[in-house]
């Protein structure tokens, strides 16, 4: 099968490979990166536990091809903590108990993370959309709300 | 318990300690089976059957073989050479690895492909042929059941039927004289539908055969890790694995609910694979194959008979179920009790007369069933009299609170021995009823209910007062497969007064590694901080039966303690040794013991635990270390009362939960932050099924709700916000006085939904088919009909 050869910028590092054309952007990052940090939980765009920062909007990578990322600033979980500090959502889903088992965590981490981005004062419903796109099965999504709240009024 | 014992620094129990596992996991650095990768390491797929009852005519592997990185195509006639093309259930009954001739639901396993790459695997699925002749196929248990019908399981001598067994608990004659002599008698039909625990992991292992030495070490996704060594040993001894040659690791778990309880034959084919190809073999099911072929739950069609006298009081119940388990029975259940604990149908009420009864149907679809976040069949006993107690609330028109308060066992009765067999540790259940009632406003609530009906609009409340059964569970009637339900920890404090933590359970993210650590400061002081926890692997922790039914604070939580107790003992003669005084004179506070009526002397446990290694009592052994296997006396009973309001669209049928107040009594709380995460969840898990989530067949074994397209997850947007608060009956014989919380809510949740959204028009007809309802049935309602 043809590789093609690609660049993108990964939490600030630049970064090549030679890529299948059929290479989903999450195996892009898992399995050639070794970034295990972004987790797959579907086959149908539903879960978004897959979910990464690609050019600053939340993408679900299971979704995207490695080859449509190609000149892209992707960031990834591992991409959120700055210098040692933790980024506010990291910080709000500790404290209010927004994961249990942690495998959606990622995903809602950086969804969450692009909203606040783009809204720094989200009321609860508009929460509730923005991560409806992600499924968590463990924690009904309350402590999760609080989270994203507690990390909005700390970025304020 | 109300104010914790211990300070901030200590975080013992009743502490919101901040989670030890979330460090990692929130900077992405958790260790779920997938991220895993080994030398040299080869990967397997699956290839599933279309069709769901069909002869295999043919398996054609040739163009699959041809692609360059495809090395291996494993059949089932490749597994009969091992004789591990069948294996056994933990329910006893056996079911296919792989198939020789016969497949016998849709998406079952037909052979595996082995590849250097993830995707070369599955290209070689694609690619394999595999001729099937479609056969007749039997979807209906209750038509599977009739005299007649054709037998799925020929490959058991001498079946003669589709009855997977037979149980029931209970005098029948008794129950029926009861029924015949109440005033009014309700009959409903409930059925709970097949659903699946759907965590967000699905299931997967790395199969790891050490060809120098002969070991196999197995990387898996499950909740019993020491199980499954022992059934490894026990199903592959004849082909030379031993079980000290076998490690089974459980890794960091995303979400297991009782689905990653059993051996699936993805996980023996792995194992074969890797013993004969002797390399790392990584097999991950997406997740349609997780759905579609992995253990259901539920599935329970039940006809439920509930009597009572004029004034309310309940005499009495019989029920009688058919279950659908798929081709085989491999229910997750203790040996000696084929339907789980359902004779806790009796619930929260002094019922003197009961009878249960559940016919288990064999049927073409998967097998199963597992106990989904639920101590075996709570849910399907809770949703039974849940239901038919506000059927007969609506028959007497009573209201349902006050027919429920008439008849909830009352507090003096405690220990409660019930009809069915069952002691009651401990109850309080009209205070917690009351309690969610103020916290909703239940009077203005009906108040509002009766003004929207005289207008026409829909809205609905709805109650459930259960009571659980949990934390399995005493050896004289507990066991899985001969290996008894203990549980265990071992404790060891190193010099520096630190401590390590090990135990037979398995965390999938009920967050033990906090919540063990906290059990540890509380008996013996050292700060939660301190003490390291660790699961899940074979060759380090005690066995242990693993963590389900909610039973890890129950079994390995009381092991924690004693095992800590034994520790405090010895430290407690260091410390008489240390301080030159008796035993006798000293007293303990958390943290340190000291000379009675001289506090200033005194000695810390890390001053104890240094002495142990460093300056121990002539004639005592070094180290301070402690084993606890616990043998529970008894089960533990945590109960609730929950109260939902739910406004229903008529038009559209759609039906939203405006309130949700859920009030639990789990007993005596290690973490209340971590309890309220566990109700959380369980209540999510529960309007799922009430509301959105079934998996059904059409009559050729078609699955629908076999992928994330149609089988309806809940998200934020279906979610309430839920309203929790609790009241406190501690445990009398559990060493702390806790229940276990776990799954309270997912068995309390449905019944509460159903309650609101379910009520039999005067006409006689249900506005809503079944009781766990979908909204598309909500849509089927007779146009009209009042809630
Ligand atoms: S893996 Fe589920 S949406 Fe990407
Ligand atoms: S924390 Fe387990 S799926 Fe969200």
């Amino acid at each position: 099968m043809a590789k093609h050869k690609i660049s993108v910028t990964i939490n600030g590092a630049a970064r090549e490979a030679e890529v299948e054309s059929r290479l989903l952007l999450v195996h892009l990052i898992r399995e050639v990166f070794r970034m295990t940090g972004t987790h797959v939980g579907c086959d149908t765009s539903h879960c978004g536990a897959c979910t990464v920062v690609l050019d600053g909007n939340p993408v679900k990578s299971c979704t995207v091809l490695a080859v449509q990322a190609d000149g892209a600033k992707i960031t990834t979980v591992e991409g959120l903590e700055q210098g040692g500090k933790l980024h506010p959502v990291q910080e709000g889903f500790t404290e209010k108990h927004g994961l249990q088992c942690g495998f959606c965590t990622p995903g809602m981490l950086m969804t969450t993370s692009a909203l606040l981005e783009r809204n720094k004062n989200p009321s609860e419903q508009q929460i509730r959309e923005a991560i409806s796109g992600n499924l968590c099965r463990c924690t009904g999504y309350v402590n999760i709300v609080k989270a994203v709240q507690y990390a909005a009024e700390k970025m304020r | 318990m109300s104010e914790p014992r211990t300070d901030a620094k200590i975080c013992g129990m009743g502490h919101s300690m901040k989670r030890k596992e979330d460090p990692r996991f929130i900077r992405g650095q958790g260790r779920y089976i997938d991220d895993f990768t080994l030398p040299g390491m080869l990967y397997m797929d699956i290839v599933r059957s279309p069709h769901a009852h069909a002869r295999i005519k043919k398996i054609n592997t040739a163009r699959a073989l041809k692609i360059p990185g495809v090395l291996a195509v494993i059949d089932g006639p490749t597994l009969a050479k091992y004789n591990l093309h069948w294996m056994p259930t933990i329910s006893a009954d056996t079911q296919m690895v792989l198939p020789i001739d016969e497949v016998m639901y849709q998406a079952q396993e037909v052979c595996a492909v082995i590849a250097t790459e993830r995707y070369i695997a599955a290209d070689g699925v694609d690619a394999v042929e595999v001729e099937y002749e479609p056969l007749p196929v039997m979807v209906d248990p209750h038509k599977s059941l009739a005299p007649g019908a054709p037998v799925l399981r020929k490959d058991k001598e001498g079946k003669k039927d589709n009855l997977a067994f037979h149980w029931q608990a209970g005098d029948k004659a008794d129950a029926e004289r009861a029924l015949a002599a109440s005033d009014v008698v309700i009959s409903e039909n409930v059925y709970l539908p097949r659903i699946h625990v759907a965590s967000m992991e699905t299931c997967g292992c790395i199969a790891d055969f050490d060809t120098a030495q002969g070991k196999l070490t197995v990387y898996m996704t499950t909740q019993a890790p020491h199980a499954v060594r022992t059934v490894f040993a026990l199903v592959a001894g004849h082909v030379g694995l031993s079980e000290e040659k076998i490690r089974i690791v459980s890794p960091d778990i995303g979400g297991g609910f009782g689905g990653k309880v059993p051996v699936y034959p993805g996980y023996v084919i792995a194992v074969a694979a890797s013993v004969v190809i002797g390399k790392p073999i990584k097999w991950i099911e997406d997740r349609m194959e997780n759905l579609q072929a992995d253990s259901f739950a539920r599935d329970y069609h039940m006809k439920v008979e509930l009597g009572a006298k004029r004034d309310g009081t309940m005499t009495s119940l019989k029920i009688k179920t058919v279950a659908d388990h798929g081709y085989a029975n491999a229910s997750a259940n203790p040996s000696k009790f084929p339907t789980g604990l359902f004779s806790i149908c009796t619930g929260s009420y002094d019922l003197k007369h009961a009878f249960c009864e559940v016919d288990a149907a064999y049927t073409h679809k998967p097998p199963g069933g597992v106990a989904y976040r639920c101590s075996f069949r709570v849910t399907e006993a809770v949703h039974a009299i849940e239901r038919a107690t506000d059927a007969l609330a609506q028959k007497l028109n009573m209201d349902p609170a006050e027919l429920r308060m008439k008849n909830f066992i009352k507090p003096e009765q405690f220990p409660y021995k019930s009809v069915l067999g069952w002691e009651y540790d401990s109850g309080n259940y009209g205070v917690a009823l009351k309690k969610a009632m103020d916290i909703i406003g239940y009077d203005a609530l009906r108040r509002e209910q009766a003004e929207k009906r005289k207008k026409g609009d829909l809205m609905g409340i709805g109650i459930s007062s259960f009571t659980e059964i949990v934390g399995a569970g005493p050896s004289r009637d507990f066991d899985i497969l001969g290996i008894k339900m203990f549980d265990s920890a071992e404790i060891r404090v190193h010099p520096t007064g630190k401590a390590i933590a090990r135990f037979g359970t398995k965390s999938q993210g009920q967050g033990h590694e906090t919540t063990y650590a906290q059990i540890v400061a509380e008996e013996l002081g050292i700060p939660a901080a301190h003490v390291q926890v660790e699961e899940g692997d074979t060759d380090t922790a005690p066995y242990g039966l693993g963590t389900y039914a909610s039973r890890s604070t129950p079994t390995s939580g009381a092991a924690c303690a004693l095992a800590a107790r034994k520790i405090r003992d010895k430290a407690k003669k260091i410390a008489a040794h240390l301080l030159e005084v008796s035993e006798q004179d000293l007293d303990w506070e958390p943290g340190k013991f000291f000379v009675k009526g001289a506090p200033q002397m005194a000695k810390t446990i890390q001053e104890c635990a240094f002495a142990a290694y460093t300056n121990h009592p002539q004639g005592m052994e070094a180290g301070l270390e402690a084993v606890h296997y616990y043998d529970p006396p008894n089960l533990t009973f945590p109960f609730g009362s929950y109260i939902c309001v739910v406004d229903i669209d008529r038009g559209t049928g759609d039906v939203k939960v405006r309130r949700f107040v859920a009030v639990d009594d789990c007993g005596n709380i290690i973490n209340p932050m971590i309890v309220e995460g566990q109700i959380h969840g369980g209540l999510t898990q529960g309007i799922g099924p009430a509301l959105y989530e079934e998996i059904s067949y059409d009559d050729e074994g078609n699955i629908s709700g076999g992928s994330f397209l149609d089988y309806y997850v809940p998200t934020a947007l279906e979610t309430p916000h839920w309203e929790t608060d609790k009241t406190t009956t501690p445990s009398p014989h559990h060493p702390f006085g806790a229940k276990g919380v776990g799954e309270s809510a997912t068995v309390g949740a449905p019944p509460a939904i159903a309650n609101a959204v379910v009520r039999k028009s005067a006409s006689g007809r249900i506005r809503v088919a079944t009781a766990m309802t979908t909204t598309m049935r909500t849509i089927e309602r007779p146009a009209g009909e009042p809630v």
